[in-house]
């Protein structure tokens, strides 16, 4: 299983090495990213707004690792699509959750790459210091990269099911998550029925405990227990709706449709 | 006697809601036949493709390969079988070799790089193993598809128009070589062309699809001679105009 995981994994790390684009998702636009908010925050600080800096940058950073772990599932496998290969992919003797979890491993490669480079980066220009977090931020991180893998697989299997049409969800759905994940600004800003929503999300946690961390700079572990326990819920569900979204694909013939288009 | 069919379809229908894609179809394929797969744009042989390899699940009926149950071995069949077809490529943005390597390793092929250099010599095609596939010319890329196609010695090969985008001289290397690989190694293939003169070449046997059913089954001289005509093609006509085979 584990050299059939390592193949996939090795065939989507050379396509970072060949593609200027995909290398460009790790570095470049999270780089402008912190650029542009890093000069908004240091603005804020020169109006009198001296935490901006430290929950704007940290919003920024952890928003990219949850990012990057959904887009390395959805965009590797419609690469598969746009390149023609996902048949060959499919009648090769593997699982789909071998696929899947390559996906997911590569998401994890990504994450922690940018990571490294938009923390020394946030360290330099704005006096950033991302292990001023401590011990919460491994499990911080592991969470937006568990909830990114759940995302991810849910968005892959529309794909899957309703083609070139769902594309847009790659790069829409976690929009669609970051206004209520309250990722740069606290959960209390949000309209009171918004705040109901946004704690069944695992990200609106771990946001939440960042800001604590940074704020008192002790670290906010209580958040965790509920991130994980959404992140249980929802991992468990998203491979049950991915199973079941590629046994309907099967039944409709999609895959191939698809794979040929 | 024991019997020796490698694939064994009984009853098989495919149905999209209220079209009818592959309709009762019934077929074997021997060890090391090479049955041609005929049909009209629609008739249902990429759907039967589909199918054998499980990509698409049957609305009723049974598929066996080698004594398997389809459904119930898909993997473990799917490590001795492969496919190839014009209509799907391998990523254009890796070398060949990276290709190659990949699908090596999915497959478990030992000693892949003798296995890779011995494929691209067998298609004539040494000097591209470091090529970005991309940049090849499409009889490159048809041969690097046939290549991978080949990387886990399969006992099973789906071929779907693989020389359709090839000129004749290509086309015709490429057809020498599966020829040998079928005598050398006794591989079974399915394969599908619109050309029809190539299906009398290259195929022991064909089966003829019309709206997902059999219409018509033989060799390439028995098909001719039941329907007192001088070319497949003719016959090929005849049946996408909803003709019959006079028995």
């Amino acid at each position: 299983m584990w050299g059939r995981v390592a193949a996939l994994l090795l065939r989507y790390l050379y396509l970072y090495r060949r593609s200027l684009a995909r290398s460009m998702e790790i570095f470049f636009w999270p780089v402008m990213d912190l650029l542009v908010w890093g000069f908004v925050s240091v603005y804020f600080r020169q109006i009198g707004a001296p935490k901006a800096v430290l929950f704007l940058i940290g919003g920024l950073i952890f928003w990219d690792v949850f990012y990057r772990s959904q887009q390395a599932i959805t965009l590797s496998l419609t690469e598969e699509i746009w390149v023609r290969n996902l048949l060959n992919v499919f009648i090769a003797p593997v699982r789909i959750a071998e696929v899947v979890l390559a996906t997911c491993l590569l998401g994890v490669i990504r994450a922690l790459l940018s990571t490294a480079v938009l923390g020394v980066l946030a360290w330099v220009l704005y006096a950033f210091d991302l292990l001023r977090l401590g011990p919460a931020l491994l499990p911080y991180f592991a969470s937006l990269i568990l909830f990114g893998w759940a995302v991810g697989m849910c968005t892959m299997a529309v794909i899957l099911r309703f083609g070139h049409a769902a594309e847009a969800l790659i790069w829409g759905t976690p929009f669609l998550l970051q206004p209520i994940s309250a990722v740069f600004y606290p959960l209390a800003v949000l309209p009171r029925w918004l705040q109901t929503i946004a704690r069944l999300l695992p990200s609106t946690h771990v946001f939440e405990g960042m800001r604590a961390t940074l704020e008192t700079g002790r670290p906010a572990l209580g958040p965790l227990a509920p991130a994980v326990a959404l992140n249980a819920v929802y991992l468990a569900a998203a491979g049950a709706f991915f199973g079941w979204m590629m046994r309907r694909v099967r039944e409709k013939g999609y895959l191939g449709r698809l794979a040929m288009e | 006697m024991p019997h020796s069919f490698v694939i064994e379809v009984e009853r098989l229908t495919k149905r999209f809601g209220e079209v009818t894609a592959v309709d009762d179809l019934s077929f074997s394929a021997q060890g090391g036949e090479i049955l041609g797969l005929l049909g009209p744009n629609g008739a249902g042989k990429t759907t039967t493709i589909q199918l054998l390899l499980g990509l698409t699940s049957p609305t009723s009926g049974r598929i066996r390969l080698f004594d398997l149950d389809l459904l119930r071995h898909r993997r473990q069949i799917l490590q001795r079988v492969n496919f190839s077809s014009a209509y799907i490529s391998l990523p254009f943005n890796l070398s060949v070799w990276e290709n190659l390597d990949i699908f090596g390793r999915l497959y478990g092929v030992r000693d892949r790089r003798r296995r890779i250099t011995e494929l691209l010599e067998l298609f004539e095609i040494p000097d591209v193993v470091e090529t970005v596939t991309g940049k090849l010319s499409s009889g490159q890329v048809t041969r690097v598809n046939l290549c991978k196609a080949f990387l886990n010695d399969p006992e099973v090969l789906f071929l779907d128009e693989p020389t359709a985008s090839l000129d004749p001289d290509i086309a015709e290397k490429v057809r020498t070589a599966l020829k040998r690989v079928q005598r050398e190694r006794g591989v079974t293939m399915v394969y599908t062309s619109h050309n029809m003169r190539e299906i009398e070449l290259v195929c022991d046997r064909v089966i003829f699809l019309s709206h997902g059913a059999l219409v018509a089954e033989g060799t390439p001289r028995q098909i001719l001679e039941r329907a007192d005509s001088e070319s497949l093609e003719k016959v090929f006509i005849t049946i996408a105009r909803g003709g019959r085979l006079e028995d």
